[in-house]
């Protein structure tokens, strides 16, 4: 109960430390990936999104814009970080990837390689 | 009896805490839904509730929403956050192929049981990245006072 009267009436310190894996949806068109994770609390510059040889990680800080002397009544989020890993495959172009942060919701987009876009074979006939 | 009872105008929310905090202790369950209105882990949006001198304050974390499309509504002390979330998700064709699904979508609603002592018609609302923030004030008579001594 201590831990859980901490959870709003502090920012960020007091917090349990390990992090909650957000909710995603992760779906496959001819020209990419796109990956939406929700992180609620989550502002613009409390967001990392990493990149580590084919490991992607992304990691965000909950603020809770509570006053100060509040006390917690009932907390059913009591994390203060989110945080998932997920590793890509090859002919994803990870130099072209895009982020965008809004209302909570984070949303990557994956392209593949030009070489690896699907592409119609030709079928020569003898 | 009555009497005991209007001295103490928060005992709704202090009785939800004791019992919290005793079911923690005994059987070590964390998080146990206490009050008649609380779902089972899990639910959209999740809620914290908070309470200081002047108000009471209910975070709803709902990330991915049109604000102009929630709506928040009291009625007898009950305060009713309800809405819709759509997919992101493309519809299903054979061209995009769905991997994970974990968001939830659609309708939601959810309702919390604010204390007697609130005014229900001092309430704001502000919806800042994904997370709806309701302050609901209490009546001025709750609100501790100083009384200056003669």
């Amino acid at each position: 109960m201590a831990d859980r009267s901490e959870v709003a009436t502090t920012k960020s310190e007091g917090f349990d430390e390990r992090p909650v894996a957000p909710a995603v949806d992760i779906f496959e068109d001819a020209g990419g990936i796109t990956l939406l994770a929700d992180m609620p609390g989550v502002s613009k510059d409390r967001l990392d999104v990493k990149l580590d040889g084919d490991s992607l990680s992304i990691e965000g800080r909950v603020e809770l814009d509570a006053p100060r002397e509040m006390r917690a009544l009932w907390a059913e989020v009591s994390v203060p970080r989110f945080r998932r890993t997920f590793t890509l495959s090859r002919e994803l172009d990870a130099a072209r990837i895009e982020a965008n942060l809004k209302d909570g919701v984070l949303t990557l987009r994956l392209p593949k390689q030009a070489h690896a876009q699907p592409r119609r074979i030709e079928v020569n006939s003898a | 009896m009555l009497e005991i009872m209007h001295t103490r105008p928060q005992s709704l929310f202090d009785q939800l805490e004791t019992m919290q905090r005793l079911l923690s202790r005994s059987f070590g369950v964390e998080g146990a839904p206490g009050g008649i209105r609380s779902v089972a882990h899990g639910a959209f949006p999740e809620i914290n509730v908070g309470r200081t001198r002047t108000s009471v304050e209910v975070f709803a974390f709902a990330p991915g929403i049109d604000a102009a499309s929630i709506e928040v509504t009291i009625e007898r002390n009950v305060l009713k956050i309800s809405g819709v979330r759509t997919s992101a998700i493309p519809s299903r064709d054979t061209k995009t192929q769905l991997y994970s699904n974990e968001r939830p979508e659609g309708r939601f609603s959810r309702a919390v049981s604010l204390p007697d002592d609130v005014d229900p018609l001092k309430v704001e609302a502000r919806y800042r990245d994904g997370i709806l923030r309701v302050s609901v004030s209490l009546n001025v008579a709750a609100q501790p006072q100083r009384i200056a001594v003669q």
